[in-house]
């Protein structure tokens, strides 16, 4: 998988030829449309309601589009200058921004219905310049978004994180700022498939009632074990832990059952005692 | 909709004031729905205020009780909000003085290093 962050800041790598180029790839408009649509399903906005929503990274306004179709009212940001003239090239509806997301947003609190970013949280996690940290900046990042998300609104990052720390870092900040909420993970035993979407809520509308963190796609065979299923507890295997040792075959109560078969017989047998089947010492 | 977010602007940074604008309307479709949702999150003063420097006079100086159902205000609004599009200008804040520069109807809202 090639990762474009690692080898330039985003500004440079969707430069000048380079953003056209991304714009008129089909394939990449219809996985960018396809996680556009996904992320406006797991916002979860009434059916019919036109939200005021902010893009994160809109770029050429390929995930804008989507919003438009289902009658949203979009803002966009992006760091790439040219990204966002290929978006007025092609007249993208929405407002438009030139704005680092490390650096905060300059939103008033509570204007927006819900937010949307696609492939975007992994850049944040890369320090291009000798001023960044990461971790300062997705806390700037997400504690100025929450103050500019409506309570109870949610946000959809569809991200390709490069590890498990970058997710752990990722939603530790957006914890601490104020999120809730979790990972969603589609299609997570396809490797070309599989999408993380970081989906997070901004407080709850009504207060006491939680949110519900929406299930990923292709992924219902895994949900909780049905009945009549394997069913996992933690208690603990019973009886003696298994060694290296040798345990001897013949021990005490194989002879007392040989013992009491040979009872059985009427052959003549001694009797039990402490002695039967002890171990005898080596000087013996 | 925009404050300041320079580092350490935390009062009076709001609203940006616009400098030497060049206005263009763009018609757009009039949604009633979206205007009312917006209507709660509005800082109408704040809009009228930017509003009267932009030489758009059409909006009342106090919100309409009937605001929601007024299709006459609702017109208005529509107009200065989604219709009237800045292309070139300077927006200022108004406590710290730092200057966003708007160019084809993009707002440069980098920050230097230092104000972070």
């Amino acid at each position: 998988m090639s990762r474009p962050e690692h080898l330039a800041p985003p500004e440079i790598i969707y430069g000048g030829d380079e953003a056209k180029k991304y714009t008129a790839n089909s394939r990449i408009a219809a996985i960018q449309a396809e996680m556009a649509g996904r992320a406006l399903e797991l916002l979860n906005l009434p059916e019919g309601f036109p939200g005021y929503i902010l893009d994160i990274g809109c770029g050429s306004g390929l995930s804008g589009e989507v919003l438009e179709e289902a009658g949203h009212i979009w803002v966009g940001f992006d760091i790439a200058p040219a990204m966002l003239e290929v978006a007025l090239e092609q007249e993208a509806s929405g407002d438009l921004f030139l704005q680092d997301a490390g650096q905060g947003m300059a939103f008033r609190p509570g204007t927006f219905d819900g937010c949307i970013s696609i492939s975007v949280l992994q850049w944040l996690c890369n320090a291009d310049k000798a001023s960044h940290h990461p971790k300062q900046r997705l806390q700037r990042f997400f504690s100025t978004l929450y103050s500019s998300l409506r309570r109870g609104a949610r946000a959809i990052f569809q991200f390709y994180p490069e590890n498990d720390d970058q997710i752990q870092l990722i939603m530790g900040v957006a914890v601490r700022c104020g999120f809730e909420g979790g990972l969603v993970v589609d299609y997570p035993n396809s490797k070309k498939a599989k999408k993380f979407y970081l989906c997070l809520f901004a407080g709850q509308e009504v207060p006491g009632m939680q949110q519900q963190l929406p299930r990923g796609l292709g992924e219902e065979e895994m949900g909780e074990p049905q009945e009549g299923g394997v069913s996992y507890t933690s208690k603990k295997r019973t009886g003696r832990v298994s060694s290296n040792k040798r345990r001897p075959l013949k021990d005490k109560n194989w002879v007392l059952k040989k013992k009491e078969q040979a009872r059985l017989k009427g052959e003549k047998t001694a009797s039990d005692s402490r002695y039967t089947a002890r171990k005898r010492r080596p000087q013996f | 909709m925009l404050q300041c977010h320079v580092k350490g602007c935390n009062a009076n940074n709001f609203p940006l004031e616009l400098q030497e604008v060049v206005l263009e309307e763009q018609e757009a479709e009039l949604n009633e729905d979206f205007l009312r949702n917006m209507l709660g999150k509005l800082e109408y003063e704040a809009l009228v205020a930017t509003c009267l420097k932009l030489n758009i006079q059409d909006l009342p100086p106090t919100i309409p009780e009937d605001a929601a159902y007024n299709d006459d205000f609702l017109q208005k609004l529509h107009h200065a909000l989604l219709e009237t599009h800045v292309i070139t200008g300077k927006m200022v804040c108004p406590n710290c003085q730092h200057t966003y520069v708007i160019r084809d109807g993009i707002p440069n809202m980098l920050l230097a290093e230092h104000e972070v």
